[in-house]
């Protein structure tokens, strides 16, 4: 593994990959390696955020993310809650800022928030004290999922600078699209995205990858392929004319993935449509490693709450 | 109300006029231009060294949100951020709570305007009924009451044919149709101008040709009909190349561009301020640069500010939430002076034409010159004036300017309006002797 230039986070908040440097983000990823020994003990828990509050803030539906930072929360110590827009007072009108505000008067030290706008974190970053962790912005980053992604490669490939990395799907509506492409960027992996040009990000070239219609392209000889979710309703917008179609064209098939290198790992962010963006043989295919992304979630997420709560200096795991 | 303003650079492109020369105002009136005026007993008030003193500026795009939205603005503190801004006369949009579409609501704002007392108002009445896009709007009355011309800004005209019809019929009272041009289906729920910063960002794109489609519309209409069209705040290059073509062929289109749009680029959207979310939204470097050739070539017509106040709280939301648009009276001068004429791009004659001359033309209001005998609205100008855009001074209700802070060269002496001296700015070293103190 890499020496560390870094021992600590320069921002207060994590709102995005692009605020990281490539030394920060090989600081978190070697952090969460110590993180990930923790959850195989025996006593999963350790006091390091004991007395400290964080908040998940969640606007729109989740399970994978949610849960997670609630298990990296709880194996810190922290005291945790979990505040879902549905019973927020969102829905009696109140603003973000209001809401956040009203948190901030009982002193958390932590938010969590995933949000359907692209920017809101960065709005209540702007109002609150706390410091903020950027679970999920509409459209703009997913900074923990591409740090997770990042850790998975690293842990079966050994590096990321180098390798061929397909990012296949919906690219223009996806987070976790552009939080790759700037990790993945910053520490010099070889990139193509493939969309149907309906769901390519426009000028996505700027992000310095390469961009194709061809599936196969992208896939020839990657070392990791990358399937991001079809959201069913994109069909409504004619982005593509049907599931069926989309799948003929975009969908993961074993065949296809006969085209990559033959230690490819196949990555999928979740929730995944099965018989959509990939086949079932492929989601469950001896190069998976989508149940490995969940798993290291945990650990990437105790590793970013750990560094951002202060504690890190000179403290025990 | 009778004085002898003294030892200014006059710029009245109008009558050919570029030099020092004294302005006699008498009973509100240009009563003569010449140099070396004896006074002959007429109160002397000296202008400010280094003043330009030209036709009073006209902002022909403004929202007064009166009535219905005082809570952004009124007619009394918008005409106040106006006279602030060296605008002697502005023209507001009809998109108030209730539409202007109707004489009872032009002659409400005309009412307020006179209640305050500082810059003209000339309202811009609907063009459908509710600027629904459906029925046409009582134009006939609309005119009758004192509007002068015709807009459903905030939104397209959205048919063809219903362009058409308000171009022929609007050109009877001598109206030009104000096109806010946006093909809505192209522009859906976009917020920001497509291209790699709204990708970085995540935020959904506004392409230039949402707004290039119906300008290249317009014009083939205003061919066709012989009527006016005017493309309000013009933003893409496309749009430019679109409004060239068709003057070379002789259309009646005129066009505007915003300080905003010739100042900023989608760089911008870096961070989310709300305050740089407007529609049309800030374009590539590109469109910027192609607006301000458009500004020095003539083919941009005039400098127009599209002031859309919004309230503190209807913009500290999420990026994708915010209103559209930002104030921009009390900014337009010092931005013009610093980006366009002391880089050097354009002469004090353009600057005037393009913020007095052609408003008054377009519009077909008085103004725009100060031959004798017309009514005394003259902007004094300090073009040398370090100006740092303060949001806390800023006279209009709302404070939604990105522009915070910044420095510039440039900016506004006093204002006079029908001779009536309704604005001097303190900061302008003798400017103080211009109310006559």
């Amino acid at each position: 593994m890499t020496t560390q230039t870094v021992t600590g986070l320069k921002g207060k908040h994590l709102l995005g990959i692009a605020d990281l440097s490539a030394e920060e983000i090989g600081l978190i990823l070697e952090t969460a390696e110590a993180m990930k020994e923790v959850g195989a003990r025996p006593i999963k828990k350790v006091p390091t955020l004991r007395g400290k509050t964080v908040i998940n803030l969640f606007f729109e539906a989740s399970t994978r993310t949610r849960t997670s930072f609630e298990v990296a929360e709880k194996r810190l110590s922290a005291d945790t809650l979990n505040i879902a827009a549905s019973t927020s007072s969102v829905v009696k009108g109140e603003t973000l800022v209001d809401t956040a505000l009203n948190l901030e008067a009982m002193a958390p030290d932590m938010i969590v928030m995933r949000h359907a706008s692209s920017g809101a974190c960065h709005l209540l970053a702007r109002v609150c004290k706390s410091r903020i962790i950027n679970a999920g912005d509409g459209m703009h980053e997913h900074p923990t999922q591409a740090l997770l992604d990042a850790f998975t490669i690293r842990e079966h490939k050994g590096r990321i600078g180098g390798l061929k990395i397909a990012i296949i799907g919906d690219l223009l509506h996806s987070r976790v699209l552009r939080s790759n492409l700037l990790l993945l960027g910053k520490l010099g992996a070889e990139v193509w995205v493939a969309a149907p040009p309906t769901l390519m990000p426009p000028d996505v070239e700027r992000f310095g990858v390469h961009s194709t219609t061809s599936i196969d392209e992208a896939v020839r000889d990657a070392d990791v392929v990358m399937m991001l979710r079809i959201q069913l309703e994109r069909m409504q917008g004619n982005f593509f004319p049907s599931l069926r179609e989309y799948f003929t064209v975009f969908g993961m098939t074993e065949e296809r993935m006969r085209r990559a290198k033959p230690d490819v790992i196949i990555m999928h962010p979740g929730p995944m449509n099965r018989g959509v963006e990939i086949a079932s043989e492929v989601a469950d295919g001896p190069y998976s490693v989508i149940l490995n992304q969940v798993a290291n979630g945990v650990a990437v997420r105790m590793a970013v709450l750990f560094l951002l709560s202060g504690a890190s200096e000179g403290d025990q795991l | 109300m009778t004085y002898l303003l003294k030892h200014g650079r006059v710029v009245d492109p109008v009558n050919g006029v570029d030099g020092d020369f004294d302005i006699l105002v008498k009973d509100g009136r240009v009563a003569r231009v010449g140099r070396d005026l004896p006074a002959e007993g007429v109160p002397v008030r000296e202008v400010p060294r280094g003043s330009i003193v030209c036709p009073g500026l006209i902002d022909m795009h403004v929202h007064l949100r009166e009535p219905g939205q005082e809570h952004k603005e009124t007619v009394a503190t918008g005409t106040a951020s106006a006279v602030a801004g060296g605008f002697t006369a502005v023209a507001c949009m009809p998109n108030t709570d209730p539409v202007n579409d109707s004489a009872s609501v032009t002659r409400l704002i005309l009412e307020r305007a006179a209640e305050a007392g500082l810059a003209r108002v000339y309202p811009i009445g609907a063009v459908t009924r509710g600027s629904r896009g459906e029925q046409l709007a009582e134009l006939g009355e609309l005119h009758a009451a004192g509007c002068v011309a015709v807009s459903d800004d905030g939104k397209p005209v959205v048919t063809a044919l219903l362009m058409r019809r308000a171009m022929e019929y609007a050109g009877m009272f001598g109206m030009p149709v104000i096109d806010h041009c946006e093909d809505p289906s192209l522009k859906a729920d976009g917020v920001a101008h497509e291209g790699f910063n709204a990708s970085r960002l995540g935020l959904r794109g506004i392409p230039g040709a949402a707004e290039e489609i119906m300008v290249d519309r317009d014009v083939v209409i205003a061919e066709v009909t012989g009527g006016r069209a005017h493309i309000a705040h013009m933003s893409t290059r496309g749009s430019l190349r679109a409004v060239r073509a068709g003057k070379a062929r002789g259309a009646r289109v005129t066009c505007e561009v915003t300080p905003h749009h010739f100042t900023l680029t989608d760089d911008a959207l870096e961070g989310y301020d709300t305050n740089v979310k407007m529609n049309p939204p800030l374009r590539e470097a590109a469109d910027r640069e192609a607006l301000i050739e458009g500004i020095v070539d003539g083919s941009v017509d005039a400098i127009a500010t599209d002031h859309a106040p919004h309230h503190a709280d209807e913009k500290l939301v999420e990026f994708d939430r915010a209103p559209f648009g930002i104030v921009g009276l009390e900014t337009a001068v010092p931005l013009t002076f610093d980006r366009l004429v002391h880089t050097g791009r354009i002469s004090m004659a353009r600057f005037v034409e393009l913020l007095s001359v052609n408003p008054a033309r377009i519009l077909g209001v008085t103004g725009g010159s100060l031959t004798e005998g017309q009514p005394a609205d003259i902007t004094v100008l300090a073009p040398d004036l370090a100006v740092t855009i303060d949001i806390g001074r800023l006279r209009s209700k709302s404070k939604n300017t990105p522009f915070g802070g910044w420095s510039l060269r440039g900016g506004v002496a006093a204002t006079i309006v029908g001779g009536r001296v309704v604005f001097v700015n303190p900061d302008v070293a003798g400017a103080q002797a211009l109310a006559g103190a």
